[in-house]
């Protein structure tokens, strides 16, 4: 029972004042189409409300700290040279000027008037949904000659960063969204599956990978429904009990799993031979009538291979996500009380969704386990995290946001890989997903409907959040 | 056999890491109960002050021989200190990034989650960037010495050291939640935000003074684990997640049950890690940590900080 | 109207006994920690009534909601359900969603809609509960899959339809205007397919002329044989659509009967700080 004094209002507690949802009010009704993807993000716009003075000092903040993170290594014995080399040094200047300029940039636009459009823009969040949306196939197709060209226009160092970097988390990521993106349910341990689809190859395909192993080897082909089968059973069998918790123990719940199955891998030497790895497996092969095409070490077929799957698992994605499913996980994201009331069975829903999860991330276990060794270190917590990453990133609930997110941070990997150490690109990831989480939520190629989640949520509408409710002190 | 001629030594192997858990758990349970929010970054807040206090430590050892009595005492307090320090204001950088931004914009839960997490892999790969990807040992501040016997349990001076601290940190706190105008505020942010902040509470300041409280506490606790265990940069995950499941064993949000979890959870692993295999132990203690949330989330106490204290 | 709503199977007048229960509670006891929330409450609705249940703020009407939903688990009492056609069911100790399946719908007093979906797609949520298609079904396009899709739309159109919606079917729900929310919220219950509607507060915060649209729209429901229960404040929307009314106050049945025997009844007088029974309550702010 609630029984706070103040002045009762008749929309309950539950819902926001009047006063942040003039949408509500009667009057002229807003018919203008959703804003554009284009413009800053509502983050921004915090960060445009605050004092100069502070910014300021954000600004400047923030350039001493990559003036850090790009500058020379220290070590345990020297432990602040590394700093001291960074910021005492006359690189710092280029950095503090840098910051500067962005404050006075940030200044000049908000002088502007900038802030009021982009003020304007957040409180009509809402509208009507263009149903026509032109020039979306050309775009898909465009995309898609550039992904079938690309390998043809790059070095095979970069071919293999294209398979095995990008091809496999954009896969990955693609399984993901369906958990996060659709369902919002943050899975930190979703590379558990891709563990269990590439251990399942190695007992299937090869007598020799592993200690234990099965009496008749097959094709990794053969083995792709199997994978797919024992991985949504283990997402249903992890799911199905823990699905029910509240959403943050839930992702603390799937990191512990992903652990248990890392340290399994690493500590059962007499079934995954433990943490030297699994060699062995075959290339996949086909040997239907009069085609016989054998994949070998060579990526460019490998790359045709996953971007087949990709465009597969993105068509069918869509059509799901354009389905009751896809409707009833967005009902559920929403507002999961209503969602419940309106007879949508959300725990069999959510299971649903992390069983589809995790048998993409199966199934591209077994093709990352045909295309080359693997160890329980390709299995870490921080691939899980990397496609998370990838995930959030791109923009969540976007099917092609995710291959977008994937391409650009495994590309920016494959990139900075000799002029940054590749442990340090953790550092950035790091900060990649504070800025994303502080100054544009809904990733880099949202999809709309997360979009209008995200405005409405920010907005204070109820029940709008797709990762569950604000805490009580958001304020 | 071997488990009942090992039982005692093996509970005071698990109290130690328990003690350690326990102090942990705290800076998790903490800000659960004032935000309702998993700080997943605390474990580097963790790592971060043990760099501290072992720097400043090794930095005032002198050259030769391990020192003893006061000497000691004092590089142990020193390490203490800085790296409560050191956790602190890793604590703070941490609230002022990863956290105010978000609550500024009324950010949902999971978001938060996801730039600590960010915040997390920022911070303990910088700081291998910085410190060296390396295991870096703690020179003995002290002589090392069995101090008595329980039945067949050889207690150590590091035991002592460990479990002694870690257990004055914890009735400090104790007394700082229940006794204190400052805990006074966290128990009223942790039980109504909004009411205690129409009371008069500054619920703003109230946030950051927890987190640097559960900062202080992990920093000290990162310099004690040192004491036993080498200290590196991604020291911080492992018995960072332990101590999480150690806070919603003993009920998240509830001081004392973080205590209890610590020990409990120091303790299972201690003997499961016996009896299965000593490769096992982190198994162990993260099937504890799925199967706690799985059957009793609310953990053995049960949640809330505004009752607990 | 053209539009016709049919129930799980169309009431037929004609043959419905005027004893023909769908709701019957009884002795529903439900506390938290030490507050009696609902004390001993009995109730019956026949099928095809429009019951509407009133009493001041904390009176328990709508805990008395979430005890029929499942969203509540009252210690004591016991809640049958007779659907059309069907064997009388216990409702105590089932899912929201079992309790939808069986028909029963309910709006929220807070409304609560899926703010970023289309108005279409807030109704299609709700018809879609008795679809069948499946992953795979979707993914292939199977015939069933195109076949429910299209019936979806169609339904749900009609339904907009149906609740005075019809222009709104692509907007975003969080851009309608407070009543028309209302309204929607009422479109997607029915989506479900109900014989039995549990409509909270549904006239709360709407203007007069949004109210005579409302009465009128519930009038329209119970004329297609839905049974509709309903809470309410505005006692004159009560007065003029409800053909039983019961009174709630602290938890306990305190009056019951017709809107005119009700209004003269000295307890609800009193319940009501001795104002006349006409007199309309401030709307309350929830009493969940």
């Amino acid at each position: 029972m609630t029984t706070s004094g103040t002045t009762p209002s008749p929309e309950g507690t539950e819902l926001t004042e009047p006063s942040v949802t003039p949408q509500r009010a009667p009057g002229p009704r807003r018919h203008r189409a959703v804003p554009a993807a284009t413009g800053p993000g509502p983050g921004l716009l915090e960060l445009l409300r605050s004092s100069p003075v502070h910014q300021l000092g954000a600004c400047l903040a923030v350039s001493v700290v990559l003036a850090v993170m790009t500058g020379p290594d220290g070590d345990s014995d020297h432990p602040f040279h590394g700093i001291a080399k960074s910021v005492l040094a006359p690189r710092i200047f280029i950095f503090l000027a840098i910051g500067l300029a962005f404050w006075a940039l940030v200044q000049v636009s908000s002088r502007l008037g900038a802030v009021k459009q982009v003020a304007g823009e957040r409180l009509a969040p809402v509208g009507r949904v263009l149903e026509t949306r032109p020039g979306r196939l050309g775009g898909n197709a465009t995309l898609l000659a550039v992904a079938i060209l690309a390998p043809q226009l790059v070095s095979s160092a970069a071919q293999q960063s294209l398979v095995n970097d990008i091809g496999i988390y954009a896969l990955l990521a693609l399984g993901l969204n369906v958990v996060v993106g659709y369902a919002g349910l943050l899975d930190l341990g979703y590379i558990a599956f891709f563990a269990i689809g590439a251990y399942v190859t190695g007992y299937f395909t090869t007598k020799t990978g592993m200690p234990w192993h099965s009496p008749v080897v097959f094709n990794p082909f053969f083995v792709l429904p199997i994978a797919l089968l024992v991985a949504a059973l283990a997402g249903v069998i992890l799911g199905g009990p823990t699905l029910r918790l509240r959403g943050d123990y839930l992702a603390i719940v799937t990191l512990g799993f992903g652990e248990i199955v890392q340290l399994l891998a690493n500590n059962a030497q007499g079934i995954t031979n433990g943490p030297r790895g699994v060699f062995g497996v075959p290339n996949p092969s086909v040997n239907v009538g009069p085609v016989h095409y054998q994949w070998s070490l060579d990526p460019k077929p490998y790359y045709y291979l996953l971007l087949g799957f990709i465009v597969l698992v993105i068509f069918a994605f869509g059509r799901i996500e354009r389905s009751r499913i896809g409707r009833a996980w967005a009902a559920i994201r929403e507002d999961e009380i209503a969602a419940e009331a309106s007879g949508v069975p959300t725990l069999r829903l959510k299971l649903l969704a992390f069983a589809i999860g995790a048998s993409v991330s199966g199934f591209a276990g077994v093709l990352y386990a045909s295309e080359q060794f693997f160890s329980p270190q390709s299995f870490s917590f921080q691939a899980s995290i990397l496609v998370l990453v990838v995930v959030i990133f791109g923009g969540m609930g976007s099917r092609i946001g995710v291959v977008v997110g994937a391409v650009v941070l495994q590309g920016l990997a494959f990139y900075l890989r000799d002029k940054v150490p590749p442990a340090d690109r953790y550092i950035y990831f790091g900060a990649v997903v504070i800025a994303m989480m502080i100054f544009r939520p809904q990733g880099l190629v949202p999809s709309r409907r997360r979009r209008r989640e995200i405005q409405l949520a920010e907005a204070g509408i109820h029940g709008a959040d797709p990762l569950g409710a604000a805490p009580d002190h958001a304020a | 056999m071997g488990f009942v001629h090992q039982f005692w030594q093996l509970t005071v192997d698990g109290l130690e890491i328990g003690a350690l858990y326990a102090v942990i758990a705290l800076g998790y349970t903490l800000v659960y109960g004032v935000l309702q929010l998993i700080n997943f970054a605390h474990s580097e807040v963790f790592m971060l002050g043990a760099f501290g206090g072992l720097f400043a430590a090794r930095g005032l050892l002198p050259a030769g021989d391990t020192p003893g009595g006061l000497a000691s005492v004092g590089l142990v307090l020193a390490g203490l200190g800085v790296g409560a320090l050191a956790g602190g204001a890793a604590a703070f950088a941490l609230e002022r990034t990863a956290y105010r931004p978000l609550r500024r914009r009324g950010a949902p839960r999971l978001a938060y989650l996801i730039s600590a997490i960010g915040a997390s892999y920022f911070a303990f790969n910088l700081a291998g960037k910085e410190f060296g990807r390396q295991n870096v040992p703690l020179p003995p501040l002290f002589h090392n010495g069995v101090v008595f016997h329980i039945f067949s349990a050889q207690v150590t001076t590091q035991n002592l050291v460990t479990v002694g601290v870690a257990v004055l940190m914890l009735i400090l706190l104790d007394r700082l939640v229940s006794a204190t105008r400052l805990g006074q505020g966290i128990r009223a942010v942790a039980q109504d935000a909004d009411t205690a902040s129409l009371m008069g509470v500054n619920v703003e300041r109230i946030i950051v003074l927890t987190f640097i409280i559960g900062g202080l506490l992990a920093g000290a606790g990162g310099f004690l684990y040192t004491i036993t265990f080498n200290a590196s940069y991604n020291m911080g995950f492992v018995p960072g997640l332990k101590a999480f499941t150690a806070a919603v064993l003993g009920g998240i949000g509830n001081v004392r049950g973080a205590v209890v979890g610590g020990l409990v959870l120091g303790l299972v692993e201690s003997y499961g890690g016996y009896v299965i295999s000593a490769s096992y132990k982190d198994v162990i203690a993260f099937l504890v940590l799925v199967v706690i949330l799985m059957f009793r989330p609310s953990g053995l106490l049960g949640e809330r900080l505004g009752r607990a204290a | 109207m053209t539009t016709t709503l049919d129930g799980p199977s169309p009431a037929d007048p004609a043959g419905s006994a005027p004893d023909d229960i769908t709701l019957h509670v009884s002795d529903l006891t439900l506390r938290f920690g030490g507050v009696t929330s609902l004390d001993g409450v009995s109730l019956r609705q026949r099928r095809g009534e429009i019951l509407a249940v009133i009493g001041p703020n904390g009176a328990g009407k709508t805990s008395l909601f979430n005890c029929l939903t499942g969203a509540y688990r009252p210690q004591e009492g016991t809640v049958r359900y007779t659907g059309v056609g069907r064997k009388p069911v216990e409702l105590l100790g089932r899912k929201p969603h079992v309790v939808t399946g069986l028909g029963i719908a309910r709006t929220f007093q807070n409304i609560r809609l899926f703010p970023a979906l289309t108005a279409l797609e807030n109704v299609q949520v709700g018809v879609e509960v008795r679809h069948k298609t499946g992953p795979f079904g979707a993914i292939l396009g199977l015939p069933r899959a195109r076949r429910e899709e299209r019936e979806s739309v169609a339904r749900s159109v009609e339904l907009l339809d149906f609740v005075g919606l019809r222009h709104r079917v692509d907007d975003i729900a969080s851009s309608l205007p407070y009543g028309e929310q209302r309204r929607l919220e009422i479109a997607r219950a029915l989506g479900t397919n109900p014989s039995l509607l549990l409509l909270d507060e549904p006239a709360a915060g709407t203007n007069p002329a949004e109210k005579l649209d409302l009465t009128a729209l519930i009038r329209r429901i119970a004329g297609t044989g839905i049974s509709v229960l309903l809470i309410e404040h505005d006692m004159r929307l009560v007065m003029s659509v409800a053909s039983s009314v019961v009174v709630l106050n602290f938890g306990r049945v305190i009056a019951s009967g017709t809107p005119a025997e009700v209004q003269r009844d000295p307890a609800v007088i009193e319940a009501y700080l001795g104002s006349d029974g006409a007199a309309i309550p401030k709307p309350t702010e929830g009493e969940s």
